[in-house]
């Protein structure tokens, strides 16, 4: 069993990674609830999706202090979500800092650095990942979500291992994006 | 049987096609839209879909098939239900021949909506029977019960979810097996039924509040209403919030007296009384209001027993917000005075970015807000505004939203404005999915009641913030055929409004030049602004900052705000993988500096 938090800025792919741990989950033939942010909030806002795997689960949510995982598509969201995370859990977190448009406006833009040392000083089990780098080596910026995804299942941080996350990436991405995923897995593992 | 991985919106319709439903209408709204769309997406061209002009419509159209024995299934969010308040009112003394479900999605938080409105009370206002699910599994299998109800006492029947039922997954046990075929018998002609009239009104009154107990010891007897665990300590709750307690006791490890209603109207009195008389205090937990825990203390005061029941009446929980099973774990500790369990004491962390919800990068909303505001500088104006993505123009630095109340409102607010203080121009901004939803009769007040409004018209050519659904504008329907399109300037012109433009909002000195000769003329003048909404259009490549040129003064980013457009390390900079190469950036920029992607 495991509760694997997402958390990331609206359009950076959160969604259709927790519909790929799921799907990888239900073909272990595990149970699957997961949540996710949709409408307004979407638009530039902080998302954040939820996925629990185990036999039995009631809250649609992940109760705080509970999450085996949290899986941050930028810096600040995983301090913004660090409250979920159990004693002990697992912080993948790409370097990458998204600046708000108020922060844009008002001139005051914040510091990753700030985030990541934070994380640090919080976290015994802490990836951090130069998403843009490995995005680059995959040679497209919409691999980031898979990246995160096998750095995490690297961790040992997910019900789901390396193995089971190919298998989901090979029945549910379509064919043309099917390599770039792959290839990001292996990048991940290295 | 199979297992099948659903979102809670996906198992209510599907639960709707195993149940026999012969057609579904809706108008769309978060949380409640991947309901009809998942009834398109799963129809095997059996069924009759269709996203109604707005709610009313869709529920009368759905009375009509009800009336002439099709099974049938309304959607739509809970502010929704207001529109279609009219025919649902009427409808729950006339009844219907086939299975009618209306689903009406709530939302607390609220996370998408305009209110916290709970529809609970509404189906206590109308006199119908409420099925409130507290998970997507059991939503897909509640939505049978729910039609059969509807039959077995000829009433249309409100199906209740709350967002996180809705929007959340789960693998689901389906049973295709079982499935229902409807075939309607047609309508049989019956004028004491069909026609509503003050005298069969006043017995179709007797005939609901003689059913109310009827159906009340009916539902008594229902397993999703439940009495479960034991102790003199009991906990009330229902819907989405049994999900959270039931996590909550869990990790509390405790059992006590736990009841769960899932039809809150009309109430299950013998189920509830059960628990009353074996406990003496009772704790509800439920979003919105606090319906279980009145009608608790109602029974309390009905049968003289002496509970006291805590919740959101007394401060025990809070009044307003969405609940978690957070939340619960601290009400549920402090009324059974036990301890929380522990959390994670952790420093202090940094000052986070806030991250308000603004304006995709290229989104025309944008240019056309920016083109208004440049042409009324320095002139008194005040900006009606609606229900969509274009909400957000409030934002800074566009700040072009100074009302907003309701869908269709804009129009309507701008002309009592105007009543009010005539030397004001007074502009109204409406979508084109609310300006078919609910737009129309405005204008036509305003034309015929000769007030000086400017229309605008944000026409992105699709129902963009609820993930872009088809309306009268596009042509398109759910069933995968093609009608002619409304022109929405063939409209205002048959309705008499004294001047239509239609404008390419990224065309900047158009459009700016368009609004002042629309602000310089009297009447109900009208401009719409074209241009597709980026998600359902392709971009041009993204558009670039000339280093050279740039100096650094951040106009670009000052006026517009667009999310592509930051500065970093002293330098202004447009971002790669966001821009859309609008150009409305490179029209705006003193310096020339920044060239507009190419298409």
């Amino acid at each position: 069993m495991a509760d694997i938090l997402l958390c990331g800025i609206g359009g950076q792919g959160t969604v259709l990674a927790s519909k790929l741990l799921a799907f990888a989950a239900m073909e272990q033939s595990k149970n699957v609830r997961t949540s996710e942010t949709i409408g307004m909030a979407q638009r530039g806002g902080c998302v954040v999706s939820h996925v629990r795997i185990a036999e039995q689960i009631d809250s649609p949510l992940i109760p705080f202090g509970c999450a085996d995982v949290i899986i941050a598509f930028e810096p600040a969201e995983a301090v913004r979500n660090l409250h979920y995370l159990k004693p002990g859990g697992a912080v993948i977190v790409n370097n990458k800092a998204i600046p708000p448009v108020t922060a844009s406006l008002s001139g005051s833009a914040y510091n990753a650095e700030e985030m990541l040392n934070y994380l640090q000083l919080c976290c015994d089990r802490l990836v951090i990942a130069d998403g843009d780098e490995l995005c680059t080596k995959c040679g497209s910026p919409k691999a980031l979500n898979i990246i995160l995804l096998a750095l995490a299942a690297k961790a040992g941080a997910l019900a789901i291992d390396r193995a089971e996350l190919e298998n989901a990436i090979n029945k549910r991405i379509p064919e043309k994006f099917r390599q770039m995923n792959l290839n990001a897995v292996s990048l991940a593992f290295e | 049987m199979s297992k099948k991985f659903l979102m809670g919106n996906e198992a209510i319709a599907l639960g709707a096609i195993h149940a026999g439903v012969n057609l579904v209408a809706g108008y769309p709204g978060t949380p409640s839209t991947e309901i009809l769309e998942s009834a398109a997406k799963f129809n095997d061209g059996s069924i009759y879909v269709e996203w109604s002009v707005n709610e009313k419509a869709a529920l009368e159209v759905a009375a009509g098939a009800s009336y002439a024995g099709a099974r049938t299934l309304v959607t739509m969010k809970q502010v929704g239900l207001n529109v279609a308040s009219d025919p649902l009112m009427s409808l729950a003394y006339i009844g219907i021949e086939g299975g009618m479900v209306i689903a009406v999605a709530d939302d607390p938080g609220p996370i998408s909506s305009q209110t916290e409105q709970d529809t609970r009370h509404f189906a206590q206002f109308a006199k119908l029977p409420v099925f409130d699910p507290s998970s997507p599994d059991e939503a897909y299998s509640m939505i049978r019960l729910a039609f059969e109800y509807s039959e077995k006492y000829k009433t249309p029947v409100i199906f209740r979810p709350t967002t996180r039922v809705c929007h959340g997954c789960a693998s689901i046990e389906t049973d295709e097996e079982s499935a229902k075929k409807n075939i309607p018998a047609g309508f049989a002609k019956n004028t004491l039924r069909w026609v509503v009239f003050p005298k069969t009104s006043y017995l179709n009154h007797i005939k609901l509040e003689q059913r109310y107990p009827v159906l009340s010891d009916d539902f008594s007897s229902l397993s999703c209403n439940s009495l479960e665990g034991a102790g003199e300590k009991a906990i009330a709750c229902g819907g989405v919030s049994y999900s959270y307690v039931k996590e909550a006791l869990c990790a509390l490890n405790e059992n006590p007296t736990l009841l769960k209603i899932t039809t809150p109207y009309p109430f299950p009195e013998k189920k509830a009384l059960e628990m009353l008389c074996r406990c003496k205090e009772v704790l509800v937990l439920e979003e919105l209001d606090p319906v279980i825990e009145r009608e608790l203390i109602y029974l309390c005061g009905k049968h003289g027993l002496s509970v006291t029941v805590h919740g959101k009446l007394d401060g025990f929980a809070p009044p307003a917000g969405e609940g978690s099973a957070d939340s619960a774990c601290s009400a549920i500790s402090s009324y059974l005075s036990i301890n929380a369990p522990v959390r994670t004491e952790r420093p202090v962390p940094p000052m986070l970015p806030i991250r308000p919800p603004v304006l995709c990068a290229g989104c025309p909303h944008r240019a056309s807000f920016y083109a208004v505001k440049q042409a009324m500088k320095g002139k008194k104006a005040v900006f009606s505004g609606d229900i969509g993505c274009y909400t957000l123009g409030n934002a800074m630095p566009l700040d072009m939203v100074d009302t907003c109340l309701c869908m269709g409102a804009d129009v309507t607010i701008a002309q009592g404005l105007h009543r009010i203080e005539p030397d004001t121009v007074n502009f109204s901004f409406i979508g084109d999915s609310t300006f078919f939803a609910s737009g129309i009769t405005g204008v036509i007040n305003a034309v015929y009641n000769q007030t000086d409004i400017i229309l605008i018209v944000l026409d992105n050519s699709t129902t963009a913030m609820t993930g872009h659904q088809p309306h009268p504008g596009t042509g398109k329907t759910m069933m995968g055929n093609y009608s002619e399109k409304i022109s929405i300037e063939a409209l205002l012109d048959a309705i008499g409004v004294s001047s239509v433009e239609v404008v390419n909002p990224l065309d900047l000195v158009s459009s700016v030049d368009a609004v002042k000769r629309a602000a310089d003329t009297a009447g109900v003048r009208a401009i719409i602004f074209r241009r597709p909404c980026i998600a359902v259009s392709k971009s041009s490549s993204a558009s670039v900052i000339n280093t050279d040129k740039c100096k650094n003064c951040k106009k670009c980013i000052k006026e517009i705000g667009c999310p592509a457009i930051v500065a970093s390390d002293g330098t202004v900079r447009i971002e790669a993988s966001l821009c859309f190469g609008c150009g409305l950036c490179s029209q705006i920029c003193p310096f020339e500096a920044i060239e507009k992607g190419g298409e």
